[in-house]
């Protein structure tokens, strides 16, 4: 379980975040949506522990993230697999490398251990033949599939999606909503997804937050943000036309 | 009073520059002992940093040999014979030439590669990638460059002493009539091995400090390609002044 409390966070003189509550229990798949620079992507980063808030407490597992040490937080990671908007893939490395380096900084598995987790999670996002590619040679929606398959090599309990669909075309999103939506059932891992498409909110969410002036605005299920009167919330909808539903 | 406040700020900046750079050193030289049970990146890193710099470190050597040898012959023009020009071209390789003018070199190939890299690669949040995988971007990225950097630098400049002194001598037997012999009696008669040693000892140094500043550089490296731009840039400005500025110190307390 996660819980977030009284979370604030600056970078120089503009609030991203101001005095943040949230939970999120194990199994949910939670969508956190919201305008670009409405602190998102930074209240998945300070779960993580990548970005120190200026206040406020996080706890993961019951592990306090802002009082963690360097090798707690490390343990913590292990257990969190996160794609990032980019899919932050390593340049110099090929996909197999890419997808195993976690496990094989972590662990001692046998290099025949790890080809075979190689196909088994690059099956698991629907991708093959592609273990000696590198980052470079792979189309957007490729990268974020081995990004994905990234996060999953380690078995994580929780995952966290930054933007997973922004930047790739309606077909290619489509198939990534329904990649992500399979994988949280059959996995059963809690997730979090930070995101404007609101056809992956629609898709995968069981709960959504709408993140406004640094505060959670809206705290429902998708049906009841599109019912939501509130005209804050209409409006970002509007603009994103998920009335057009 | 705004120049006061403009030079505090400066000043502000400079230290709070220096404890990052201090804390990354600590936290650097904390990582060598994993780095060296795993050596595969340091390795790599290695042959990126020594090897494959050889060959402009080799042309670098082979010109700065040439000229000083034509150089010491001008100036010695008049006052000095030319039978000394092998000591004279051989101790300002030994002692200055061949450690500040490699390390130079390495300053622009090795230390704004590693900025542009890093920069890159923060850029791009591969570097927060590494973190959400629970790798320390110190361990993985910083300690094999800067180990790799503090070992290969002497190396180099071993290998640029060489060469320059090949060049010196050619110059000075086809245009400047001193025979093989007459040079190296020469470089023999005023030897010492604290100039080698001294050299060798600023060279570590200077390798150190060059990837150490690369890395700080592109660990904060902020924006797209035009951050990454400036970071390589500033990596070698950095680098360079750090050269020159510790080959002054390390000369006080060495010579």
């Amino acid at each position: 379980m996660i819980e977030i409390r009284g979370l604030s966070k600056s970078f120089g003189t503009q609030t991203v975040l101001r005095e943040l509550d949230l939970t999120i229990h194990d199994g949910e798949t939670v969508a956190v949506i919201g305008q670009s620079g409405s602190g998102k992507s930074v209240l998945l980063k300070h779960i993580i522990g990548l970005l120190r808030p200026d206040a406020g407490t996080i706890t993961v597992d019951g592990l306090d993230v802002t009082r963690a040490t360097e090798r707690q937080l490390e343990e913590l990671r292990v257990r969190i697999g996160y794609l990032f908007q980019s899919a932050a893939l390593f340049d110099s490395m090929t996909v197999a490398e890419n997808i195993t380096l976690g496990l094989r900084e972590h662990t001692k598995t046998p290099v025949v251990e790890l080809e075979r987790i190689v196909k088994e999670k690059l099956a698991l996002v629907g991708l093959r033949n592609i273990e000696d590619r590198k980052p470079a040679e792979l189309s957007g929606g490729m990268r974020k599939r081995v990004g994905l398959a990234r996060a999953l090599a380690m078995e994580p309990a929780y995952m966290f999606y930054d933007e997973p669909t922004t930047g790739l075309d309606p077909v290619t999103s489509d198939q990534i909503d329904q990649l992500i939506d399979g994988l949280t059932k059959r996995l059963n891992v809690t997730s979090i997804i930070v995101t404007h498409d609101l056809f992956t909110v629609d898709r995968i969410a069981h709960r959504v937050v709408f993140l406004f002036e640094g505060k959670i605005y809206f705290d429902g299920t998708p049906k009841e943000l599109r019912l939501s009167k509130d005209p804050t919330v209409q409006k970002f909808l509007e603009r994103y036309t998920l009335i057009n539903l | 009073m705004n120049v006061v406040a403009a030079i505090g700020r400066k000043t502000k900046r400079f230290l709070a520059e220096f404890g990052q750079i201090s804390r990354l050193l600590a936290a650097t030289v904390s990582y060598i002992p994993s780095t060296l049970r795993n050596p595969r990146l340091l390795l790599i890193q290695m042959e990126h940093i020594g090897t494959d710099s050889l060959p402009l470190v080799v042309v670098i050597g082979f010109f700065t040999g040439m000229v000083s040898a034509w150089q010491a012959a001008y100036q010695f023009k008049g006052l000095i014979t030319n039978s000394f020009l092998g000591s004279a071209v051989s101790r300002a390789i030994f002692l200055e030439l061949g450690p500040v003018l490699t390390a130079i070199v390495i300053a622009g190939r090795v230390g704004a590669s590693i900025a542009a890299e890093l920069g890159t690669m923060k850029v791009s949040e591969e570097i927060d990638a590494l973190e959400s995988l629970a790798i320390s971007p110190i361990r993985f990225l910083s300690t094999p460059r800067v180990v790799a950097a503090f070992l290969m630098m002497p190396v180099l400049v071993i290998f640029a002493n060489l060469i320059a002194l090949g060049g010196a001598l050619i110059v000075s037997n086809f245009f400047l009539g001193i025979t093989a012999k007459i040079f190296f009696d020469s470089v023999r008669r005023f030897f010492h091995v604290k100039d080698v040693l001294g050299g060798l000892f600023k060279s570590l140094v200077f390798g150190g400090v060059t990837a150490l500043i690369g890395v700080h550089v592109g660990f904060r490296t902020e924006g797209g390609a035009e951050g990454v731009g400036l970071a390589t840039i500033r990596s070698f400005v950095l680098s360079s002044a750090m050269v020159l500025i510790m080959d002054y110190v390390l000369w006080t307390v060495i010579f």
